[in-house]
């Protein structure tokens, strides 16, 4: 059964104004079952250390079937709609190529993607009835033309790596955490509160994280 | 301290926090993470019930008895529960009763996008829709009150954004669990013509009270905000709309309605009279717009905005001021099309077999509601009808007495066991009564799949899954007197096909179960050593493997098969459709 219970997160910590004053939009696309909810709860304890406002929009029964999944995060000091407008998102971290693709409409002028180079195919392209787009960062990296950085990491070897295919969204959340003023403690209480619950999974996940920190270095 | 929950755990924590002694539902996106977080607090009595109106019913016995209720339910639920409510909307309350309703406009996980605010208007109950984690918790406390205070059923309306989105929650300690005492009370408690007549006339008072209470008392009662800025545009919302017009129009005044059932009149024309423009913003139906046009005031709505999906903070800009919306930096324009990623059966998953076989007879498949339905996508494409939980059975039935039993021959039936055991049942007796042909399949996959996996009564284990009752679903078919019962592996697709041809020629009630667990939970998992190696000698690159899109095996550019021993959940599906031998067990830990 899912584990719907919610750790306890320490109150917020922080008494930098610079990080009272942040505002971001934070996407993050990809297939179900990546682990993008995870990572979402996750940016949502960061943002409650930060003593901001959130919002962690989730999909979940039907459309997460292997379907495309995206979940949303907007933190500042008051955040109304949980959804990231198109053009809004200062970051989208995008967990599978094809899935770059379709969210990247998001992306804001000089914001960040950061994509997973690995390529889950989808079913009408298994069937033969639609072609997988090749080269996808750079087709997305000239449609920006200029305005927004595009990077792209093998986040899954670097999960492997680390000890686990599951802890793909942890390298995505350390490489993404190179590109903000947080702080890395904020990072690293977050995961630990996380997988609270699931000690034995802490250190995996942290050197993850790390790993993600380092490739984007 | 605070936390950040999800909205459906927030109004868990606030049914906590409220002193609510039991809760019982029946499972449904986006409800169910209710129920499930409701697992946490032991003191608290929950259970997955068969179906919403038998939880709908559980929970009006409770009140009755003294305890504060709470029954969750998806949108199409409240169909289900429907009845109870209307009634119990005229027994009112002992202990609080609160039905939580979670909408689903744009269709992420339902069958159609049905407007809730309709049913507290018909049955007559308070209704308060709230439009974040916070107000989840706060609008749930405050439903039990009411529920007390006005001697009614409260219903509270949830959207997917508003149960599936986490936002920060300010927690409180929490009420003792208190039971009134019970006091036998025929003219309030049992509805006949004469006692109901009586509190007919009750109800109509309550809801008279409480548009009052809610327009002169927005604070203790209404739960309404109202920022008074521009006097040239004046919006009318609540819920999740709210919070789209919040972050588009942020010079607008605004009334934000907590209690969305029965209108704050009073409060309504105030507001009006101090807007030269007021316009309503509603997902779904226009519900507050035509109530407040029947009021006599000028209003805008559903002319500027649609009546279907969701809605957005650029949909609401774009209808009400001229200023350009945010645009993406990554030009869509010049971008090739992503190819869709429609939802697929798992690796592993049992029902795959099965629709295979099926599509193979090329039957027709009256369908039901679960993570089966999926076999009406390609490859399989074997479903020619899906309506509501249940309906499968009902429906080849139907087909069967329209052609005399012609149909019948190549008719089936598909339904899983959780939906089976909450409106199938009462289905398959019908056809055994009624001297029907039909054969029914009961894809009985051990748990309820598609909600998240949640037990139900054929599982052997409880809510918070301790051993429990175990219902056999072959000998209850057997009770209610079908003589062709057939337990079969799905896995094995052609011994399905055999099976279900045999049935099909029958002239009674067949039941064939196929039966193997969600490749998902534990029992389902398939050992590492069974994964599926390719002999790439004995593969002629038929691509029979191939057409059956299992997410574990993909085409190589040799036409052959590639395993990926991450997601093989070693079922063994591909190698009993290999008419070559070429797929065997044997993949090692990789």
């Amino acid at each position: 059964m899912t584990n719907h219970v919610s750790p306890p997160v320490s109150p917020a910590k922080t008494t930098d104004k610079s990080l009272e004053s942040l505002r971001m939009n934070i996407a993050l696309a990809g297939v179900g079952g990546q682990g993008t909810l995870v990572a979402g709860k996750l940016l949502g304890t960061v943002a409650i250390k930060l003593g901001l406002d959130v919002k962690v929009s989730e999909v979940h029964g039907m459309s997460q079937r292997g379907g495309s999944v995206i979940t949303y995060v907007r933190m500042g000091s008051k955040v109304f709609s949980p959804i990231i407008e198109a053009g809004t998102a200062d970051f989208c971290l995008a967990f599978e190529e094809l899935e770059a693709l379709r969210w990247s409409g998001l992306l804001k002028t000089s914001g960040t993607m950061i994509i997973n180079s690995q390529k889950i195919r989808p079913l009408p392209v298994l069937m033969g009835k639609a072609q997988y787009p090749q080269e996808i960062r750079s087709v997305i990296e000239s449609a920006a033309d200029g305005k927004a950085r595009i990077i792209e990491i093998d986040a899954l070897a670097a999960a492997l790596t680390a000890g686990s295919p599951r802890a793909v969204n942890m390298v995505m959340l350390g490489a993404l955490s190179i590109f903000t003023d947080i702080p890395l403690d904020y990072w690293e209480e977050s995961v630990m509160e996380v997988f609270a619950g699931k000690p034995k999974l802490i250190p995996i996940n942290l050197q993850a994280f790390h790993f993600g920190r380092d490739l984007v270095r | 301290m605070k936390q950040i929950l999800l909205g459906n755990e927030a109004i868990a924590r606030g049914a906590y926090e409220a002193g609510v002694k039991l809760v019982s539902s029946y499972p449904g996106t986006p409800s169910t993470e209710i129920t499930e977080s409701i697992v946490q607090y032991e003191r608290i009595y929950c259970e997955w019930a068969t179906n919403e109106k038998v939880g709908a019913e559980v929970a009006v016995g409770a009140s009755i008895r003294g305890a504060r209720a709470l029954t969750c339910m998806k949108h199409v639920g409240v169909n289900v529960a429907a009845d109870p409510l209307f009634t119990a909307s005229y027994i009112g309350v002992n202990g609080g009763l609160v039905f939580v309703a979670a909408d689903d406009p744009g269709m992420h996980s339902s069958q159609n996008e049905q407007d809730s605010r309709n049913y507290a208007r018909a049955a007559k109950v308070p209704m308060f829709e709230p439009s974040d984690s916070q107000e989840c918790k706060d609008y749930l406390k405050k439903a039990y009150e009411i529920s007390e205070q006005y001697d009614t059923p409260v219903m509270l309306r949830l959207h997917t954004r508003v149960s599936h989105s986490r936002s920060v929650v300010e927690l409180e300690d929490p009420q003792d669990i208190v039971i009134r005492p019970y006091v036998k009370n025929v003219d309030k408690y049992v509805m006949m013509p004469g006692m109901a007549i009586k509190r007919h006339v009750i109800v109509e008072d309550r809801m008279v009270r409480l548009a009052q209470d809610s327009s002169a008392d927005i604070d203790s009662v209404g739960l309404h905000t109202i920022t008074i800025k521009s006097q040239k545009l004046g919006i009318i919302t609540a819920g999740a709309a709210y919070q789209y017009v919040a972050d588009a129009l942020p010079d607008a005044s605004i009334l934000k309605l907590g209690m969305i059932w029965p209108l704050p009149q009073d409060l309504i024309r105030s507001f009006a009279s101090k807007v030269d423009r007021l316009v309503i913003v509603e997902e779904l139906d226009p519900f507050l717009e035509t109530e407040i046009k029947a009021m006599g005031l000028i209003c805008e709505g559903k002319s500027l905005f649609t009546l279907q999906g969701e809605y957005s903070a650029k949909m609401i800009r774009t209808a009400l001021t001229g200023e350009p919306n945010p645009a993406s930096v990554v030009s869509q324009e010049i971008l090739p099309v992503a190819p869709a990623r429609p939802p697929v059966m798992c690796a592993g998953c049992p029902h795959k077999g099965l629709f295979l076989a099926l599509s193979r007879l090329r039957v027709q498949v009256t369908g039901d509601i679960g993570c089966y339905t999926l076999g009406a996508l390609p490859p399989m494409a074997a479903m020619d009808a899906c309506v509501c939980m249940g309906a499968s059975i009902g429906m080849a039935h139907g087909f069967d007495k329209a052609t005399d039993g012609e149909a019948s021959t190549h008719t089936v039936s598909v339904i899983g066991d959780s939906t089976f055991m909450h409106s199938g049942v009462t289905n398959l007796i019908n056809a055994v009564y009624n001297q029907s042909r039909i054969t029914v399949v009961i894809l009985d996959n051990s748990i309820t799949g598609m909600t998240g996996h949640q037990q139900n009564p054929t599982t052997g284990l409880d809510i918070r899954l301790r051993s429990a009752p175990s219902i056999n679903l072959e000998e209850l078919c057997r009770s209610i007197g079908v003589t062709s019962i057939r337990i079969l592996d799905p896995v094995d697709s052609r011994l399905c096909q055999t099976v279900i041809r045999e049935e099909l020629e029958k002239d009674t009630v067949s039941v064939v179960i196929a039966r193997r667990p969600c490749a998902l939970i534990p029992v389902g998992k398939g050992k590492k050593e069974d994964r599926t190696v390719v002999n790439k000698d004995k593969c002629t690159a038929c691509g029979s493997c191939i057409r059956m899109m299992c997410p574990a095996l993909t085409e190589g550019p040799d036409k052959k098969p590639i395993i990926d021993w991450d997601i093989c959940n070693a079922c063994g599906l591909c190698m009993n459709l290999c008419a070559f031998g070429a797929l065997t067990k044997g993949g090692r830990k990789s």
